[in-house]
């Protein structure tokens, strides 16, 4: 019964993970007053960036290359939002059916037929020398790899950063009364410009954790409307970085459960598990979106 | 003349990245022009039989926008028509031929209408973001396709998952010698109706009111907001689910699982270059039944991946809003 706890912990962890970086990132950009639809696309590239930084150099170059890609990605968005105020809706679409495009294309030409069968380094999990020998959750918990650390610690950091300091209640600012923000002095475009790139990291980092702690290889659409999901968890974590990770966690909880149920063989059609993720946030969002207030000035470019 | 810039730019550009990527560009462009222009029965087979269900979608998205409703979810949409066609063909009654085919549309185009109905309460009522939901359903439609096609649809000898081909008397007619079925001139029609509904009737500036000015249309117009965005996702889930029935009756001939080669988003792209105006969709979406067409052959011909549609559409789609951007600041300074 433990064994069993302790791997839906595990299980429950590794799904939340990519999931929870990617919202925590878009967390900030939408407290910045933006929606960043492309998220999916800046996770499609991280993981392509995580690909071709870890057949070069291994793990730690993989996990540059998934920022490094997420960032560029964030930033082409942040240009064409920020700079050139077009619609975010519009834009963060394109840009996902460009990472959808330009990363087919990549992987094809780049590997080829070898596709299919090219694996590379991975993270191991790491043990946490103590915590990990808390009975019952410590090996689920504390046994992740790096990536997971990461999450758990960004969860405070965000919230002592957005609540506790000048620059994150001029954030916030931004997000609630861009004019009166604009009036106090902060400056508009650059909080907002420094945000997408934050969120770029972050999403980039949750594609490199699907390549690189999870999958061990790159495929094709991999992102599978993470993305998305992340949008959703933000909504459903109500814009505060606790609210969040706990979303992210019952996301991570509600796909461990439907392992187990798969591995159990009930004799359900698997694409019913698979619609799963889907369906629960639909369900989750007419729950909570109609409850919870957004940033006053989300998706508004003109009021500023 | 920006136009015209910006179209050599993109040109320029995939060339090169074709060349960085080791691929031979000329030969890519000619198998690509070839594939989509080279003769009539490569016209009339690819780019208007590709054509059809971009110009069908394409609409779709068009009203939508139109009328302030962000509905990603065209691939659903369509998915959810070409099951629906695909039932009523196979366990529908046996009626003649026009009856059958007439059934089939309407089966396809109220599936398509009540899977987007899914998103229009969920923003009307719960206040959830339809491009979430529309995505969201785009998966669960997929999944609904892949089981049905694995379970209680697949064709008798269950080897394949796919339906078994639906009976002749659901078939679309083909013109002489071509691929080209007659779903193409319900296409042409829909564009007709949807252009003169959206420039000549009530509804339509309604709609148009609305996408443009939600507050104003309530409080100065006395419009019922919310009616109006319930009608136009279940307009536009209609015309996505009509293109799913007219693809599986015109093209297919049974349901299987990849039906659509992203037909709902490539939407998006038709819908903005045609600047949501329906009459601009048929060209619009012809140009881009002629570069997946082109796509397919430049892939057999050229080796290069058909992926590479997607980078065109997007570079084009962020192209246009550039350049509207850049267009309208000029405005500002002057």
């Amino acid at each position: 019964m433990i064994a069993l706890l302790s791997a839906f912990l595990e299980s429950a962890i590794r799904t939340a993970t990519p999931l929870g970086l990617a919202a925590l990132g878009e967390l900030v950009v939408e407290r910045a007053g933006i929606i960043n639809i492309s998220l999916e696309g800046i996770i499609l590239c991280g993981a392509f960036g995580a690909l071709v930084g870890a057949s070069h150099g291994g793990v730690v170059a993989g996990f540059a290359g998934a920022i490094g890609a997420g960032v560029a990605t964030a930033a082409l968005f942040a240009w064409f939002v920020v700079r050139l105020r077009t619609d975010q809706i519009i834009a963060g679409t394109a840009l996902t059916i460009l990472a959808m495009g330009l990363t087919g294309t990549l992987y094809r030409a780049l590997y080829g037929a070898a596709g299919a069968a090219l694996s590379i380094a991975t993270a191991r999990p790491i043990a946490i020398p103590g915590l990990s020998r808390i009975p019952i959750f410590g090996a689920g918990l504390f046994n992740q790899p790096v990536v997971s650390y990461v999450f758990y610690t960004s969860i405070p950091v965000l919230w002592w950063w957005m609540h506790r300091t000048l620059a994150g209640l001029g954030l916030r600012a931004v997000g609630e009364s861009p004019v009166a923000a604009r009036a106090a002095g902060v400056r508009l475009s650059r909080v907002r410009t420094l945000s997408l790139l934050f969120g770029g990291a972050m999403g980039g980092l949750a594609g490199g954790t699907l390549v690189l702690a999870q999958a061990g290889t790159f495929a094709e659409g991999m992102s599978a409307g993470r993305g998305f999901i992340a949008i959703a968890i933000v909504v459903l974590g109500r814009w505060h970085p606790v609210g969040v990770a706990v979303a992210a966690l019952v996301f991570g909880a509600a796909s461990a459960v439907q392992y187990l149920l798969q591995a159990a063989g009930l004799g359900l059609p698997y694409q019913l598990f698979l619609a799963v993720p889907y369906v629960l946030t639909l369900a989750a969002l007419a729950g909570v979106a109609g409850r919870t207030r957004a940033p006053a000035a989300l998706a508004r470019p003109d009021e500023a | 003349m920006i136009v015209a810039t910006t179209g050599a730019a993109i040109v320029l550009a995939l060339g090169l990245f074709l060349a960085v990527l080791k691929y031979n560009p000329a030969r890519a462009a000619y198998a690509l022009f070839s594939g989509a222009f080279g003769s009539w029965y490569a016209f009339a087979s690819g780019t208007l039989v590709r054509g059809t269900p971009l110009i069908l979608t394409g609409l779709a998205v068009a009203l939508a926008f139109r009328a302030g409703v962000f509905n990603i979810g065209a691939e659903g949409q369509f998915l959810m028509g070409a099951t629906a066609a695909a039932a009523v063909a196979l366990y529908g009654p046996a009626l003649n031929r026009p009856l059958v085919i007439l059934l089939c549309f309407l089966a396809g185009s109220l599936l398509g209408a009540l899977w987007a109905a899914i998103a229009a309460i969920l923003r009307t009522r719960f206040n959830v973001l339809e491009v979430i939901s529309t995505i969201m359903l785009n998966f669960a439609a997929t999944y609904l396709v892949s089981y049905l096609v694995r379970g209680p649809m697949q064709e008798p000898t269950h080897v394949y998952p796919q339906t078994a081909t639906i009976p002749a008397a659901a078939e679309l007619p083909r013109l002489a010698a071509v691929r080209l079925h007659v779903g193409f001139f319900f296409a042409l029609a829909a564009a007709g109706v949807a252009w003169w509904v959206m420039r000549s009737t009530a509804a339509g500036f309604r709609l148009r009111v609305t996408g443009a000015n939600p507050d104003a249309a309530r409080s100065a117009g006395g419009i019922d907001v919310h009616r109006v965005v319930f009608s136009a996702f279940a307009i536009s889930g209609a015309l996505a689910g009509l293109a799913g029935a007219i693809e599986v009756q015109g093209v297919t001939f049974a349901l299987y699982e990849n039906i659509s080669p992203g037909y709902g988003y490539t939407a998006i792209a038709v819908a903005l270059l045609a600047r949501l105006d329906a009459a601009l969709v048929v060209p619009a979406g012809i140009m881009f039944g002629a570069l997946e067409a082109g796509a397919a052959a430049m892939q057999r011909d050229a080796g290069v991946p058909s992926v590479v549609v997607s980078v065109v559409e997007a570079v084009l789609i962020l192209a246009l809003l550039g350049a509207r951007s850049v267009r309208q600041r000029f405005r500002e300074a002057v």
